[in-house]
Formats: structure tokens, sequence, C-alpha cells
């Protein structure tokens, strides 16, 4: 059997604050084109988990694989232009800016690196408008980010990782806050976003990991408790108890 | 009545403001003309201070460094090597620009209250060199150069940099100069991504920007125009001492900048004209001036909190650069 190697792989990866493990020893491997769901209680070590990932937590122990070559080392900066891009689960826009300059800063960095392209005022335009078309905030180019809804302002940092065009693509809990309809129109983008680039999706709403998830990680207390498709997981005894509630 | 684009409202303005300065060297008595002279090259000084602490965040007490690295640069070689006034002033310039890059990759490894103090340290550091080599410098009481070292050489004929109007002239060329060259900056992307750090580091490392290499550079270009100004101080006033690489030189453009509006275009020229006159017309009053000068400050602060064109911008202008 051919193994084609996964976009994304940790092995034995931790993380202690103090003398809590909060990532411990974790085994992953996410193959390229995947949407995976991580889902877990609170604390259990998801956002520290994928911080590690993109580099903006350094580990204590284990090592991170993108693409083949071993990341553990890279600094955030450059993961990121290395094709691994990451939603805040605190909202973190530019709060003074206009959503359109939010996006032209993830743009022009990424211009910079497309030598083809250039950073030509028009190809700014270009990709930042288009960003902002995927996640229908269009016509809110230019109202200040800190004046938007804080719906708007979750899919604004959406259309931040989507513009720096990544292969893997976090997002954490990005429906958080959402109402149900703009949870609705959630499904439909990441779904979209699902067939250009690999998703690694944290979320607590299961409704949205059972309609988007191809696979499904459950972490607790900092280790994997089981993985597998969302079936898989809904009859997974441990995780009812754990989790589910149930 | 024709509507303007925001840039071109922007370009107008600040044309506008030079045509004005220029229209000054005819207008102004001799005594003001002087002082104005003075404000327009320590408003570079100014200018350069608002791109590191308005635009980037970096909050420095140290800067009074990269004003002398250019003014000693320009005037030891003029004093002692006797050379002309052009390499003199590319020296300064040069003497900024390394210095800036040396104490910013040291300094910016820290944030906050420890950047505040590291640079106060190399500036203090500084500071008690120029005094160390007062064989050289003669320490605070400084050297005078000579009127005939200041003169500015043009393939076409000279300069007399002593000459009021010339002195007057040049500074406005050098203001506008860097005028121009932030403006252009602060509107380009990068001036977009200096903002954004001083916004939201961590936001802008996960966007894939070099955070360090960003700051480093804005810290070199301040540093370049701080010792423009340096330099251009040296050669038009014929002056260079210690003082000017004292604690206050690096706490007096802090202030300009924030009684002109941090991170505005023309907030350093509007503060340090401000400041100027307040202690000039406080200290023809009275010799307690600074309580003057202290009030107006307080003043400034309850009614400008950003400042006088940074107020003026979130109240009526909002275009303005
Ligand atoms: N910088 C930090 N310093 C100290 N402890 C931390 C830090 N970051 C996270 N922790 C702790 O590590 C554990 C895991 O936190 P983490 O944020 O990764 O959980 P999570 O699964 O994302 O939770 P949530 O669902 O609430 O977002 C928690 O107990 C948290 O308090
Ligand atoms: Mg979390």
């Amino acid at each position: 059997m051919a193994a084609v190697s996964p976009l994304l792989e940790t092995r034995g990866l931790a993380r202690a604050f103090g003398g809590l493990r909060a990532v411990d020893g974790v085994d992953f491997a996410l193959p390229e084109g995947e949407t995976h769901a991580i889902i877990g209680p609170n604390g259990a070590g998801k956002t520290t988990f994928v911080s590690l990932i993109c580099g903006r937590v350094a580990p204590t122990e284990g090592r991170v694989v993108f693409d083949g070559q071993d990341i553990s080392q890279m600094p955030a900066h450059k993961r990121v232009r290395a094709g691994i891009a990451y939603t805040f689960q605190i909202t973190s826009v530019f709060a003074n800016l206009t959503a359109f300059d939010n996006v032209a800063l993830a743009v022009q960095r990424q211009l910079i690196d497309d030598h083809a392209r250039g950073l030509s005022a028009r190809a700014l335009t270009e990709h930042g408008m288009d960003a902002l078309e995927k996640v229908g905030l269009a016509e809110h180019a230019q109202k200040v980010a800190g004046n938007l809804s804080y719906g708007h302002q979750r899919l604004l940092e959406v259309a931040m990782g989507l513009a720096l065009r990544p292969r893997l693509l976090i997002l954490d809990e990005p429906t958080q806050g959402l109402s149900d309809s703009e949870i609705e129109n959630f499904i439909a983008l990441v779904r979209q976003i699902g067939e250009e680039a690999t998703v690694l999706l944290i979320e607590h709403n299961m409704d949205v990991v059972m309609a988007l998830a191809e696979r499904i990680t459950v972490m607790e207390q900092g280790r994997i408790l089981a993985q597998g498709a969302p079936a898989e997981i809904r009859a997974n005894q441990a995780v009812q108890q754990a989790y589910l509630g149930g | 009545m024709t509507r303007l684009t925001p840039s071109a409202k922007t370009i107008a303005l600040h044309v506008g403001v030079v045509l004005l300065l220029l229209a000054l060297n005819f207008l102004l008595p001799e005594y003001h003309r002087g002082v104005f002279a003075r404000v327009l090259v320590l408003a570079v000084f100014a200018m350069g201070y608002n791109l590191a602490f308005g635009y980037t965040g970096l909050l420095s007490l140290g800067h009074a460094m990269f004003f002398a690295a250019g003014l000693y640069g320009a005037g030891l070689t003029i004093y002692h090597l006797e050379w002309s006034v052009w390499p003199a002033f590319g020296t300064g310039l040069a003497a900024g620009a390394a210095l800036a890059l040396v104490v910013g990759f040291l300094a910016l490894r820290t944030t906050g209250v420890a950047f505040m103090i590291v640079t106060l340290m190399f500036a203090q550091v500084f500071y008690l060199m120029t005094l160390y080599f007062t064989t050289y410098t003669r320490g605070e009481e400084g050297l005078v150069l000579p009127q005939a070292s200041r003169v500015l050489e043009f393939p076409g004929g000279a300069l007399d940099l002593s000459d009021p109007s010339t002195r007057y002239l040049v500074a406005l060329s050098l203001f506008t100069l860097v005028l121009g060259a932030i403006l252009f900056l602060v509107r380009a992307p990068y001036g977009r991504s200096l903002i954004a750090i001083r916004e939201n580091e961590e936001r802008m490392r996960m966007l894939g920007y070099d955070v360090f290499a960003n700051k480093l550079m804005s810290m070199v270009l301040s540093g370049i125009f701080c010792a423009a100004s340096g330099a251009a101080y040296a050669v038009l006033f014929g002056y260079v001492g210690s003082g000017f690489a004292a604690i206050q030189y690096s706490i007096l453009p802090l202030l300009w900048v924030l009684v002109g509006g941090a991170a505005t275009t023309l907030g350093p020229l509007i503060g340090t004209l401000f400041m100027f006159y307040v202690i000039d017309t406080a200290s023809s009053y009275t010799t307690a001036h600074l309580l003057v000068v202290g009030l107006v400050l307080i003043g400034v602060i309850l009614f400008f909190p950003k400042g006088i064109t940074g107020t003026v911008r979130e109240r009526w202008l909002p275009w303005l650069p």
C-alpha cells in the first residue's frame, strides 16, 4: 500500500504550563484536503495544540512536520508563509482599520512572496475584495472593523485567513457568538474553502461539526481520547461519557 | 465646487503647507524667521521620532542619540577634518543609521517599559561619551563651526548657510523632503503594516509578518531622519554641543509629537512650532516659564487628548494622514 504522506503530522507533541500538561504527547496526522474537527471540553488543550502547530506557542517536547518538512524550530511568521493560517479564538481584528485594510494586510504580505504577481495596487484591491466577497462582507469593505457586528468581525477574521491563501486553515471556534442564520452561511463557506484547502476546525457546536467534518479528533486533558469518522465518534462510549454528556 | 478624493485633498493640503512656509520666508520679521528655521529643522527630528513612536508604537526615550549622531557626524568632520558640507552631512546620516541599526537590534528584543529604559540607557552612554571625548567635542561648551566651512557647494555655485534667508530655505527644503518621504511611507503598504504592528503585534505575526524586522526597519528610518535633522542643525546653526545628546532632547520630540498629534504627518511640525512659541512667550513674561509650559501642556492633554492634529482628524477631517 502506497502511504501518502500527510500534509501535517505531529509526533509526541507536548506543552506544559508550570505543572499543567496542557498538551500531553499528541501524535496526529492530517491528510491533504481533509476537513478535520477537533472537539473536547473546555480546557482540553485544543487551542494550545493548534497554537503549537502554527508556532504561537513553543513546545516543551515533540515535533511538527508540515508538508514533509520539520517545522518545529520555525518561527510563526515563517510557518504562515509556508501555508499555515490561524484564525483566533478571541476575535483579533484590527479594530481601528477598515475591513478592507484588515484583509489588505494579509493580501499584501502574500503578494510580496508571490513574485509573479508582485505587490501592485490593483492586485491588492482585487485579492482583498475577493476574500471579503467570499465571506459576504464586500459591502462593508470601507467600514471600520471595530464598528462591525460581532458576527461580521468573526467573518472578517476568516477572510484574513483566506486572503493568505493557506494550504492549511486552522479555525478556532469560528461560530462562537454567531446567530443561527449566520451559522448556516458559515457552514456553506467552510465547505467551499474545504474544496481548495485542508481545514482544521475547533468547534463546540456539534451541528457544525457533523455537517462539515470528514474525521473528528476528541481531546481531553491534553490527550487524544478518540479519533474517527463522525458516525464512529457519535457511537463511541468513552466520548459520550467524557463529552457528549451521555 | 468639485469634490476632491481624500488622496487629492491630502496632497493639496501638504503642498499648501509647504507653499505657506515658503511665503513666510519673505513675510516674517527677522527674529521670527530665525525661530521658524530652527523649528523646521527640529520638526524633522520630531517627524523621525513620530515614525517610530507614533506610527510603529515604539516609545523610545533615547532618540537624542540619533539627533546627536547626525549633529556630531557632520560637526566633527567639518571641524576636525575640514570636510565640506555634503560629505559631512552624509557622515551624519550614516552615523545615525548605523547607531539605529545596532541600538534597534538590541533594544527591540524588549517591549514596553523595558524598551524605554534600554533606549534611555543607550542614549545616556552616548551622552557620556560626548563628555568623555571632550578633547574632540569640548563637551557642554561645544564647538562653533567656522562660518567659512558652512558653505553648500553646487556644480553651479555655492550657498552661504549662515545667511538667514538661505538658511531658512535650506531648512524648508529638508523639511519638505522628509515630509514627502513620511507621507509616501505611511500611505504605502509598508506604513499600513507599521500601524498594524502598533495595533496588534501578535495578529501581524500570524499574518506572516516578521515583526522584528519591520520594527528594526522603522527604527533605522527613524534614526536616519533624526540624524538628518541633527546634521542640518550643525551646518545651519554652526554649533555642536553635548547638550543636544542629553536626556531633555529625548523628551522634547516626544512632547512635540504628543502635542502636535502622534501618527499624523503634520502633527510634529505643529507641535514643535507650538511648544517653541509657548516657551518663547512664557519666558519673556516670567522667569517661572516652565510652570506656564506645564500648565499649557496639561491644557492640551485635556482638550486635545490626541494632540492638536490628531484631535482635528478625529473630530473634523477623518482623511488626514
Ligand atoms: N498561556 C497559558 N498559561 C498558562 N496556562 C495556560 C495557557 N494557555 C492555556 N493554559 C491552560 O492550558 C489548558 C488548555 O487550554 P486551552 O486553551 O488549550 O484549552 P481549549 O481546549 O482550547 O479550551 P476552550 O474550549 O475553553 O477554548 C487550560 O487549563 C488552560 O488554562
Ligand atoms: Mg480554545
